[in-house]
Formats: structure tokens, sequence, C-alpha cells
């Protein structure tokens, strides 16, 4: 079972895309799991056939734990895998969680305090005094006791599952649902909230954030696009979100100390630019999947790709990689918001860009003063990745891009 | 086709982006971006599927025209004759 958050313990297999005996190769989709993000596409690391499927569906699985093998069946053949939490997964995990140990803390680590100031930045430390326990409190991982924290829920009386008797988070769930009245979409969205609510707090507990904003003439992008989309069917047409994750990608190139992830121990470029979008859900709630490659896609295929990431998002159908891969985030208002967003950082990622939405505005054009679409881009940095002037440099590189669109 | 086989093709399409709307509490001058919550990527999605459904091109410098069922009925009814 990947990690496809750093605050997620487990996940439900909901259904095999695969059976036993069949061939699959990296990138092939072998599961659907559903999380507090909706459901996801799982994502075959390895090439070959597949012998067992461990994990039936309905279970729920922890992170780390296997799903399947894939390989000979032989179960002493040192070359059988299973298939796990994908390598390349940046996400930093929880240190109470490894994908190799039980997901659950045994009972003498639940005891230790978490030490303050560690480079993890898993959910578990975000708030050490608050998950310490005292000896007259119940066993419960740091989690769970987080997560009873949130949702205003008083450990005493839970019977925990665990290890040695440890309260998890599915117990924690498990008893706000006896107290709930059972209203399957409505706790969907509750779990949805609290996932935001989680990465949100231990973003901003973590990542010391600050902000470089800049106005900046649109008119040519927006021209540009009106121009190619005049004779085009409406299948074919461009959006100006294109342009602008776009000129992201580009800039993000450009900038590669911008681009990849902090995994604990600092900063570490990324190969590819993999731009996250953020998609607000309707009924509330809010991904970022990761547009791939996406400084290496035309203007179409960037146009393309966001119309493909937008509609399974909204059906839950996003893959796995998609959630964990993206390096660089962009959030943008639309076409009817305010002028200006600073956007909270999408951890381990060390910048995200937010932009406000265009508006016509007097604008200084060759020493006239003509009314322009201006946007304003918000730069949000992890300071401990990056200084002022680097932040100044990628606002400069999104700003040529946007000023030469038909170079996109 | 007649408005009211308009009117049903617009929100039968509006629901299909939109699947939490509810046809009955739609009102007729209710904007889709302002009051219905649609962004430009809906719009599009909604202008694509009325060209694939009616036949009906809507160029973009008409999107304003389709921004609530009011004024999108008569505008395609236009575009149909």
């Amino acid at each position: 079972m990947p990690s496809l958050g750093a605050d997620m313990e487990d996940g439900t297999l909901t259904d095999w895309m695969v059976a036993v005996g069949d061939s699959v190769s990296r990138g092939d989709i072998v599961a659907v799991v559903e999380t507090q993000k909706g459901a996801i596409e799982i994502e075959c690391f390895e090439a070959g056939p597949v012998t067992d499927l461990i994990a039936r569906e309905g279970d729920v699985v922890p992170v780390g734990a296997p799903l399947a093998v894939i390989g000979e069946a032989d179960a002493s053949d040192p070359n059988r895998t299973e298939i796990q939490a994908p390598p390349a997964d940046p996400t930093p995990e929880p240190v109470t969680s490894r994908p190799q140990d039980p997901p659950v803390p045994s009972v003498p680590e639940a005891h230790e305090p978490t030490p303050i100031g560690t480079a993890d930045a898993s959910m578990s430390d975000a708030a050490p005094q608050q998950i310490r326990q005292s000896a007259e409190e119940p066993k419960a991982s740091p989690a769970a006791r987080m997560r009873a924290r949130d949702l205003g829920i008083d450990l005493t009386g839970i019977s925990g599952t665990g290890p040695g008797g440890v309260i998890v988070i599915a117990d924690v769930e498990h008893a706000l649902e006896d107290v709930t009245p059972a209203r399957p979409l409505r706790h969907q969205k509750d779990a949805m909230r609290q996932a935001i609510a989680a990465a949100m707090v231990r973003s901003k507990q973590t990542i010391p954030h600050f902000y470089l904003s800049h106005t900046m003439d649109a008119q040519p992008a927006i021209d540009h696009v009106t121009r190619l989309n005049a004779d085009r069917p409406p299948s074919e047409r461009i959006l100006p979100g294109a342009v602008f994750l776009r000129a992201t990608a580009l800039a993000a190139r450009d900038c590669p100390d911008l681009n990849g992830h902090d995994n604990g121990e600092g900063f570490v470029r990324a190969d590819a630019v993999n731009v996250g979008l953020a998609i607000a859900l309707r009924g509330g709630g809010l991904v970022a999947p990761a547009v791939m490659e996406a400084a290496e896609l035309s203007l179409a295929e960037t146009m393309a790709a966001m119309r493909d990431l937008v509609a399974r998002a909204r059906t839950s159908r996003l893959r796995s990689r998609e959630m964990t891969a993206g390096t660089i985030t962009l959030s943008s208002l639309g076409e009817n918001g305010a002028d200006a967003m600073a956007g909270v950082i999408f951890a381990p990622q060390v910048a995200m860009v937010g932009l406000g939405a265009p508006h016509k505005r007097p604008w200084v054009v060759d020493g006239t003063v003509q009314p322009r679409t201006v946007v304003t881009m918000t730069l949000s940095v992890d300071h401990r990745a990056n200084d002022g002037r680097k932040a100044s440099q990628f606002i400069a590189a999104f700003e040529t891009h946007l000023n030469r669109p038909d170079a996109l | 086709m007649t408005h009211a086989e308009i009117r049903a093709a617009f929100l039968h399409e509006l629901i299909g982006i939109a699947p939490d709307l509810d046809p009955a509490t739609i009102a007729g001058d209710d904007h889709l971006q302002d009051d219905l919550d649609l962004d430009s990527m809906d719009i599009l999605s909604l202008v694509t599927a009325l060209h694939d459904k009616l036949g009906v091109d809507v160029p973009e410098a008409d999107y304003p025209q389709i921004s609530s069922l009011a004024s999108a009925v008569p505008y395609l009814a236009g575009k149909k004759s």
C-alpha cells in the first residue's frame, strides 16, 4: 500500500484491476484504493507475472503492507517482488510508520516522547507536546491521538485494535461513526476536509513560508489564446490556465532550486518538472494532482493534460503517481476571483505559485496608460530551501515566458 | 428543436458537468459561474458538449450569451434555425 500523502495511515482496497496469472508492466493500473482524497488508481512499479493477491477487495490495508506478489510463484525465490510503496515516493514517512515496519508503533515506541526539532516533517511530529502521552492515558498511536484531538473525541473507552491493544486511527474513526449517524457522502467530504486540514497544518507548522508578489501584463497571453481559439472547435480550445501552467513549468525548469522536494534533510532538485494543479471539487474539497513532465509538453498537450486531470479529479480517478510526484504547485483563482492569493506550500515541495484572477486595469505601456488585462502572481517559498533572490528569478522567468506566448 | 427541447438538452449537459445540481432548483437567471459555481473549464466542457450534441458552435465571444438558462435557450434556438 503506497503512501499517497504524509498523513495517510491506510487505504481501502476497493478493486483489483489484475488477476493472478496476469503479466504487468511498470505504470500499469493494478488496483483502486479508496483514501481520504477519494479513489486513487494504484500504478505498478515492477514488471512480471502476478503470482499472489494478498489483500482482498474491501480490506483496509496499512501503508507499507504488501498488496500482491509479482514474480515467481516459489515463495523462497529472492526475486519475487511485493507491490509496495513506490520507491520514488518523495513523501517523508512518519517516524512511527515506516513502510517495512508494522503500520502501528509498538507499545514501547508509543511511549517514547517524540523528539522536538527532528528534520522529519511528518504529521506525527507536527505537535510533539500534544501527542506525548501520560501514564494514565490509553495507549494510542501518535496519529490516532492527533486525529482524536482534531475530532474532539476522548480516547478513554475506545478499544484499540493495533498491536498490544494500541488505538490506531481506524479505531478513532470507528468511534466517530458510533456517535455520528451514517451519512456516507457527508463522511467522505469530512474525511477530505480532515486530510486537507492535516496537510495545511503540517505545512504551516514545518515550512517557514515567505511570499513575493508581482503584477504583470497578461494581455499578450490572453490575446494569443483568443487568436488561437477563434477558428478552433470547442474540443480544441485553450484556456488561459494552460498558458499559466506552461509558464510555471518553464520557469521551474529555468529555476531548478524551486523545483523539487525537501526530503527531511534538505532540498533535493527534481529531474523532471511535474506541476501540481490545485483543482477545486464541486461540493468542497481540493486535490492537487500533477501534470507530469510539464516542461516537455506543447501548449495544446498541456491543455489536454489539464482537461484530462480535471475530469478525472472530479470522478475520483486519479493515479497514485499523480498524487505524489508533483515538484511545484500552481493554484489559480480563475476568472472571477480576487486579485491575489498567497498559497500554502504543498509539502514536501518548496514552492507554490498562486495566481489571482486576471482583471482589466489601467496599465502603462510604452509611456501611455492603456486598459490591459493584468494578473498578480504570488510565489510562496520555503525559506529553508531558498531566499528572495531565487524567488525573484523565478518570477522574472515566469513573466518572460508569459510575455512570449507564441513560444509556449 | 423547440425551446423546451433545447432547454432540456442544455440542462442535461449542465447536470452532466455538475452532477450535484438539481435541475428542479435551477432558476432561469442563475448565472452559471456566479450562482452555480462553474469554472472556466466547466464552461468549456459545456460548450464542447453543446457542440457535440446540438451541433451548435458557441464561439468564445458568445460565452456571455449562454451564461444562464434564460439567455442560453433563445441564443441556441437562434443558432439552430
